[in-house]
C-alpha cells in the first residue's frame, strides 16, 4: 500500500517540488535582505526544511522501486536485479551515476537544515545569506538531475529482470563510502557559503571564523574517513595489497583534503587572531571548487577522455556551465569585495600564525602538484597533440619529498606561540629531539637497507617525539611534583590533545607505508596438501571446496596458519562467480595482529576433473600494512575531540552570557 | 550503453583497479634477481589499454604481452634504459608512466618548486606590506589628535 503510494512519479515530483523549494530557498531570503523585509529573510530556514522533506521523499522513493524490483524504472533496470541481497539493492542505488547525483543533492540539502538548527545565534542576516547561497547550489544540481540524469525515468515494455550490479560493488566497504565521501565533499558547501556570504556582507571577523570552525572540521573528517575507507577498500578487493594508486579518481578527493586541511589550520588564526582573513575566504571558495571539479568533472569522463565527453555532450556542457557559475561567480566576488576587507592583525614571523602560513603554503603546493600532474595530459593534449602519461612514479618523485618536509614541520609547528615566539627556546629540545632522529634513522637503515624508508622512519618518530615534548612541558615534567603534573595535565585543553592526536595519526600512517613497502609476496601453483613458507609462517592448502552464495557460485580454499608449529589460524580465500555478469571476483582474506597482514588470494585452478587439481595461490605478508588505515582513524579522532572542544567551548560561553545577563 | 557502463566504471573506479596482473606463476623469471628487475621496470610502463595502470597491475591481455617482452628483453641481457627505450621507440612517450623531461613537460616536472616559491613569495610580500610603517597623519588627522590632547 504505501510502496503504491511512494511511486518512482512520486519520486519525480518531489524531485521537481525541491529543486524550486531550492530555487525559493535562494531566491527569496537573499531578496529580503535586499529590501530589509524581515518575513521573507526569515523565510529561509524552512523552505530548507521543505527542501530537505522533500529530497527525502524522493530518495525514499527511489529505495522503494529498487526494493520492489521495479524494473520500469531504467536506472533499476541497469543496476540491480531479483537475485541481489537486500542490501546491496538499497546501497546499489548510489553505486550509479544518476543514483548518486540524488545522493549528492540530498546530503547537500542536509547540510542546509544541519546548518539552520545549529546557528540560531549567529548574527541574522549572515546565517540566512548562508542558507540562500546553500539553497542555490543545491538548485543547479537539482536542475541537473532532472534534465541530465534523472534516476526516476522509466521504460516501456518493462523486462522481467534487471541486468545486475558490476558484482565488485556488492561489498560492505563499497556500499558505505559512497556517502562518507560525498557528505566530505558535500560538507565543504557550508564554509563556501560562508565565505560568499562573509563577502556579501563585507564583514569578515574572528566570530565568522569560530562559526566556520566547526563545519571545516566536521567536513574534513568525512573526507578523511571517505579516503581512509576508499583506501582500505581498495587494498582487500583488489587482491595485490595496493592501496594507492594515483588514479584520477583518487587524486579527484586527495586535492581537496589537501586545500580542506590547510582551510582547517587557517581558520583558527582568524579565529585566534583575526589574521589571514582574506586567504581563509579564498581558500574556503577554492576548497568547494576543487570537491565539485572532482566529482563532477572527473566522474563525466571530461578529464580522462574527450571520446566521453562527445559522447554525451549535454550532460558534460551541463556540469562546465554550473563550475563555472558557482566557482566562477564566487571567484569574481572574491576578486571585488576581498581588497575591502579591512587590513589584518601583525604578527611576527616566528611564531603560530608564521608556522600557519608554512602550512598553507605547502599544502597548496602538494595539492598544485597532484592537480596540474592530473590535468597536464589533456591539456597538452589539447594544445599540442602530443600524448603522455602521468602516473604513480611520477608522484612518488614529485609529491613525497614536499610531503616529508612538511611532516618535518608538523612536529615542532603547534609549539610556537601567537604574536612571536623566540626561537632560543626552540633550540633545545629540538636538537634533543634532532639527536634521537638521527640515531633512528641510522639504526633503521642498517635494517631497511634503502636510505628513504629510514629516513621516513626517522621523521615518524620525529613527529612523535615533537608531540611528546611538547605535552612534558606543559606539564613541567621532572620539575614539579608528580601531583601538579597530574592537575596540569587536567588542566590541558582538549584542542592540545586533538592536535597532537591527529598528528601522531600522520606519523602511524607513514610508518604503515613504510612498512607497506617492505611486504613479501609469493605467486605458486600447487595441489593440495601443500606447505609454502612465507616470512617465518607456514602456510598449508588443507582442502578446496565450492558452495553456492545469493548469486554468485564460490570456490573457497582453506589455509591452514602455523607458525612454530603451532597453528594460529584459518584463512579462507575465495573466488566468486557471478554467472549473471560472467565475472569473477576473487575475495581475499587476511588475517591481521594489527602489527602485520596475513594476506591470501585464491587464484585460477588447473585439472579441476582430475585426479590431482593444482591452484594457484597468491600469499602475501604486509607488515604493518593496519597502521595506515589505523592512522587515518586516529587523525579523525583528532578532529572529533577538536569537535567536541568547539562546542564545550560555545556552551560554557552561552552560560557566562545568560549569567551576566541575568539583572542582579 | 557504452557510455552508461563508462561511467559507471568511473563512478566505481575511484578504487576498482584491475587485479594485480601477476596471474600465474609461469609468468615469472626463475631468477629472483631479474624478475624484480621486471617488476621495476614494468612498473614505470603503461597498459595502452588501461586507465593510468602499469603494466604490471593491469590484467588486460596487452599487459600480459608487454610483460612477457620486458622479460624476454631482461633474459637477452639488456639494461633498464634499454628496455624502456625500445617501449618508447614502439610505443611513445605515451607508455611512460613518468614523462620525460623536456620542453612540453618543463612546466609539470618543476611545479612543486613553482608552487612551493610563488608561495612563499606571496607570502613574503604581503607580510612586508603589512610590516610598513603607517603612513604619517593628514593634516585633518594632525588637528584632531591636537584637539584630542587638549581634551585629555
Amino acid at each position: 500500500m504505501i510502496s503504491n503510494f511512494l511511486s518512482p512519479e512520486l519520486g519525480h515530483f518531489t524531485l521537481a517540488l525541491a529543486c524550486c523549494l531550492a530555487g525559493a530557498q535562494f531566491i527569496l531570503p537573499l531578496l529580503g535582505n535586499q529590501k530589509n523585509d524581515f518575513h521573507l529573510m526569515n523565510l529561509a530556514a524552512p523552505l530548507a526544511w521543505g527542501h530537505f522533506f522533500s529530497l527525502m521523499i524522493a530518495f525514499v522513493c527511489l529505495i522503494i522501486a529498487a526494493l520492489n524490483d521495479d524494473f520500469s524504472v531504467q536506472n533499476i533496470l541497469q543496476n540491480s536485479a531479483t537475485d541481489k541481497p537486500l542490501l546491496y539493492k538499497i546501497t546499489g542505488i548510489w553505486g550509479n551515476h544518476e543514483g548518486s547525483i540524488l545522493l549528492w543533492s540530498f546530503i547537500l540539502s542536509f547540510f542546509g537544515i544541519l546548518f539552520s538548527s545549529f546557528s540560531h545565534r549567529l548574527s541574522f542576516s549572515l546565517r540566512t545569506k548562508i542558507i540562500a547561497i546553500l539553497g542555490g547550489c543545491a538548485t543547479g544540481f537539482e536542475i541537473f538531475c532532472l534534465i541530465t540524469s534523472n534516476p526516476f525515468l522509466r521504460i516501456w515494455p518493462a523486462p522481467m529482470e534487471g541486468q545486475g550490479m558490476n558484482p565488485l560493488l556488492q561489498d560492505p566497504g563499497l556500499a558505505f563510502h559512497p556517502p562518507i565521501l560525498y557528505t566530505g565533499y558535500v560538507g565543504f558547501s557550508v564554509p563556501f557559503a560562508f565565505a560568499v556570504a562573509g563577502l556579501m556582507e563585507k564583514n569578515i571577523d574572528s566570530a565568522w571564523g569560530c562559526w566556520l570552525r566547526p563545519w571545516v572540521i566536521l567536513a574534513w573528517i568525512f573526507l578523511t574517513a571517505g579516503i581512509t575507507i576508499g583506501s582500505w577498500w581498495s587494498y582487500y578487493v583488489l587482491g595485490w595489497g595496493g592501496y594507492w594508486f594515483w588514479d584520477p579518481v583518487e587524486n579527484a578527493a586527495l586535492i581537496p583534503w589537501l586545500t580542506g586541511t590547510a582551510l582547517l589550520h587557517s581558520t583558527l588564526i582568524v579565529e585566534k587572531r583575526e589574521a589571514l582573513k582574506t586567504w581563509t575566504v579564498f581558500l574556503s571558495i577554492i576548497t568547494f571548487s576543487l570537491a565539485l571539479c572532482g566529482t563532477f568533472l572527473v566522474r563525466s569522463g571530461i578529464l580522462n577522455s574527450v571520446h566521453a565527453f562527445a559522447s554525451d555532450p549535454t550532460r558534460g556542457i551541463f556540469i562546465l556551465v554550473l563550475l563555472i557559475i558557482i566557482c566562477g561567480g564566487a571567484l569574481v566576488l572574491f576578486a571585488w569585495q576581498a581588497p575591502l576587507l579591512p587590513f589584518t592583525a601583525l604578527f611576527a614571523p616566528f611564531s603560530r600564525e608564521g608556522s600557519i602560513i608554512l602550512n598553507n603554503i605547502l599544502f597548496c603546493s602538494l595539492a598544485t602538484i597532484i592537480f596540474v600532474g592530473t590535468l597536464y595530459p589533456s591539456v597538452l593534449q589539447m594544445i599540442n597533440g602530443q600524448t603522455i602519461s602521468v602516473g604513480k612514479p611520477f608522484f612518488d618523485k614529485t609529491f613525497v619529498p614536499p610531503a616529508l618536509i612538511t611532516i618535518f614541520f608538523m612536529a615542532f609547528a603547534p609549539w610556537l606561540a601567537f604574536k612571536k615566539t623566540s626561537l632560543k627556546k626552540l633550540i633545545q629540545p629540538l636538537s634533543f629531539m634532532g639527536i634521537i632522529t638521527l640515531v633512528i634513522i641510522i639504526i633503521s637503515f642498517i635494517y631497511l637497507h634503502r636510505f628513504l624508508p629510514a629516513l621516513a622512519t626517522g621523521l615518524a618518530f620525529w613527529v612523535i617525539m615533537g608531540a611528546l615534548t611538547d605535552f612534558s612541558s606543559k606539564l613541567s615534567l621532572f620539575k614539579t611534583s608528580f601531583k601538579n603534573n597530574f592537575h596540569r595535565m587536567k588542566n590541558l585543553s582538549l584542542s592540545f590533545y586533538a592536535t597532537y592526536i591527529a598528528h601522531i595519526g600522520v606519523a602511524v600512517i607513514l610508518l604503515g607505508i613504510i612498512g607497506m613497502a617492505y611486504s613479501q609476496q609469493k605467486i605458486v601453483e600447487v595441489p593440495i596438501g601443500t606447505t609454502l613458507h612465507l616470512a617465518g609462517y607456514e602456510w598449508t592448502l588443507e582442502a578446496v571446496q565450492n558452495h553456492k552464495g545469493p548469486n554468485y557460485l564460490a570456490t573457497e580454499a582453506i589455509l591452514k596458519i602455523n607458525y612454530h608449529h603451532k597453528t594460529i589460524c584459518w584463512m579462507f580465500p575465495a573466488r566468486h562467480f557471478f554467472p549473471r555478469q560472467q565475472q569473477v571476483i576473487t575475495n581475499v582474506a587476511i588475517h591481521t595482529n594489527l602489527i602485520a597482514d596475513l594476506y591470501a588470494v585464491l587464484g585460477d585452478s588447473k585439472n579441476i576433473n582430475d585426479t590431482s587439481p593444482t591452484y594457484i595461490l597468491k600469499l602475501h605478508y604486509n607488515p604493518l600494512a593496519p597502521w595506515i588505515w589505523i592512522g587515518g582513524f586516529i587523525m579523525i579522532l583528532g578532529g572529533f575531540l577538536t569537535l567536541i572542544d568547539l562546542y564545550n567551548h560555545k556552551i560554557i560561553k552561552q552560560n557566562s552570557k545568560q549569567n551576566m545577563e541575568q539583572p542582579l | 550503453m557504452r557510455l552508461i557502463s563508462f561511467v559507471f566504471l568511473l563512478l566505481i573506479s575511484f578504487f576498482s583497479i584491475a587485479a594485480y596482473g601477476l596471474n600465474s606463476p609461469n609468468e615469472l623469471l626463475p631468477n629472483a634477481q631479474q624478475e624484480k628487475r621486471a617488476e621495476q621496470i614494468g612498473a614505470q610502463l603503461r597498459c595502452l589499454v588501461c586507465q593510468n595502470e602499469s603494466i604490471e597491475d593491469s590484467n588486460a591481455e596487452l599487459a600480459k604481452d608487454l610483460r612477457k617482452v620486458v622479460r624476454q628483453h631482461i633474459q637477452a641481457g639488456e639494461s633498464d634504459k634499454q628496455i624502456i627505450q625500445w617501449m618508447v621507440d614502439r610505443y611513445g612517450n605515451f607508455i611512460r608512466l613518468s614523462p620525460p623531461f623536456n620542453f612540453t613537460t618543463a612546466l609539470l616536472w618543476l611545479m612543486p618548486f613553482l608552487a612551493f616559491i610563488i608561495g612563499c613569495l606571496s607570502a613574503f610580500t604581503t607580510f612586508r606590506k603589512m610590516q610598513k610603517e603607517p603612513l604619517p597623519l593628514n593634516e585633518n588627522e594632525k588637528k584632531r589628535l591636537e584637539k584630542l590632547m587638549k581634551e585629555s
